[in-house]
């Protein structure tokens, strides 16, 4: 059980995917516009992180045990076809939520995280409790991320800024600073 | 540039205009670098610009992938329907992906090692896909080749600048040899996370601060 909660605090503070693991970064400096975008597609994500790490299980303990080779491959595969299916789901029973979520949705394919995650719990040998475990601090990690970084940029929208500090060169020194503040937490210890 | 007209750019349908091979690889390399112009490709600029050699090796590596998904995307780009062109595509980098992997893996196991899972990884960079989706799926396979070839090349040099960068000043050492001498006292922060944003975000203001002397110098001369 303390495992449980070491891998969920280790995804979500320590090894937060975004600002300490630079997975998902397009969407960080994307989508980061507002904050309500960011906060929807950041929850988003999680559920796709979920369906992935239960997917990437499934398939690398029962059919790509001889042939890691195809582990890319397949993993791809899995997450593309997994956003397709959330995509269809979401737009049948949930129509508000569909026009909510608009492009952000099959965008979710490219997002680094997704594999990464998928290759991260292949890596580090988990079980399926402890591969749904990492998938919510992960997807946790990243909405906490998105919406700091939101917050912070809705602000800066406002604020009288030089001529070159305007695009994105103030946006990644902003995400340094954000990144710098996460490192604290490596005190808490290294990952498992 | 931000990401929405990078967004666009990719977007636009039809056919780039036709251009010659040296033009379609140079483009790459600068007019429309990846990551300082486009920014596309962010997670690994970021994630194995560490040391010197890791972004070289992952810069290359991108340019084999990108060439060779070049070659194939415009060669089946007549006979893919249109609804399962993303995901074919996909296919066919993951495949190569999977190549380059196995090559360093057999090449060089340090390097290897040290990118970790950021070498199959290459499979969701943005950069990719998207080259993949507007260039080489509209034109013959030389031009998809030179195109993959610049662009891979200008993503290299972009980790090439960031990495040297960041190992010269983290470690005081270019591809591990010593540089500064002994009394050196590395600033190991420019080797963690935080350093990788600060340096590319340095290099952007640094960047749009010299184009903008340049636009000033253009209004003052008109």
């Amino acid at each position: 059980m303390s495992n449980l909660a070491w891998i969920f605090v280790s995804t979500l503070l320590v090894n937060n995917f975004t600002l300490v693991m630079f997975l998902g970064l397009c969407s960080f400096f994307g989508v980061t516009a507002k904050v309500e975008t960011a906060w929807r597609l950041g929850l988003a994500n999680t559920f796709v992180l979920l369906l992935t790490a239960a997917g990437a299980w499934v398939l690398n303990t029962f059919v790509l045990l001889h042939t890691p080779f195809l582990r890319t491959i397949a993993f791809i595969v899995v997450v593309a076809s997994g956003v397709q299916i959330v995509e269809m789901a979401v737009k049948k029973h949930f129509p508000v939520l569909f026009r909510q979520l608009g492009i952000y949705l099959p965008l979710i394919t490219t997002n680094c995280a997704i594999l990464g995650l998928a290759l991260f719990q292949t890596a580090r040998h988990y079980t399926l409790v402890e591969a749904l475990v990492f998938a919510i601090g992960a997807g946790l990690g990243l909405t906490l991320a998105l919406s700091l970084m939101a917050s912070i940029r809705e602000r800066i929208e406002v604020a009288d800024m030089p001529v070159i500090a305007r695009r994105m060169g103030l946006v990644l020194v902003v995400a340094s600073c954000l990144s710098m503040a996460f490192m604290g937490f490596a005190g808490m210890g290294s990952a498992p | 540039v931000t990401t929405a007209t990078a967004d666009q750019a990719t977007l636009m349908p039809g056919a780039p205009p036709p251009a010659s091979v040296a033009a379609d690889i140079w483009r790459g390399i600068v007019r429309e670098n990846p990551v300082l112009v486009q920014f596309l490709g962010m997670c690994p600029t970021m994630a194995v610009t560490n040391t010197l050699a890791n972004g070289i090796a992952m810069g290359l590596a991108t340019a084999f992938v990108m060439v060779g998904a070049g070659l194939v995307v415009s060669l089946v780009r007549k006979y893919v329907a249109h609804e399962v062109r993303i995901t074919t595509y996909i296919v066919v980098i993951a495949t190569f992906v999977t190549l380059a992997d196995m090559i360093l893996a057999a090449g060089f196991p340090v390097i290897s090692k040290a990118l970790g899972p950021f070498m199959p990884l290459i499979v969701s960079n943005c950069l990719t896909l998207g080259r993949a989706e507007s260039f080489a799926a509209k034109v013959g396979p030389v031009r998809a080749m030179a195109d993959g070839l610049g662009m891979g090349l200008g993503f290299t040099a972009s980790l090439a600048l960031l990495s040297a960068i960041r190992e010269l000043l983290g470690r005081g050492s270019l591809f591990g040899f010593d540089v500064f001498g002994p009394r050196f006292e590395p600033w190991v922060f420019m080797v963690m996370p935080p350093g990788g944003f600060l340096t590319l975000g340095i290099a952007l203001l640094g960047l749009a601060w010299i184009l903008e002397l340049r636009r000033r110098r253009a209004e003052v001369l008109a």
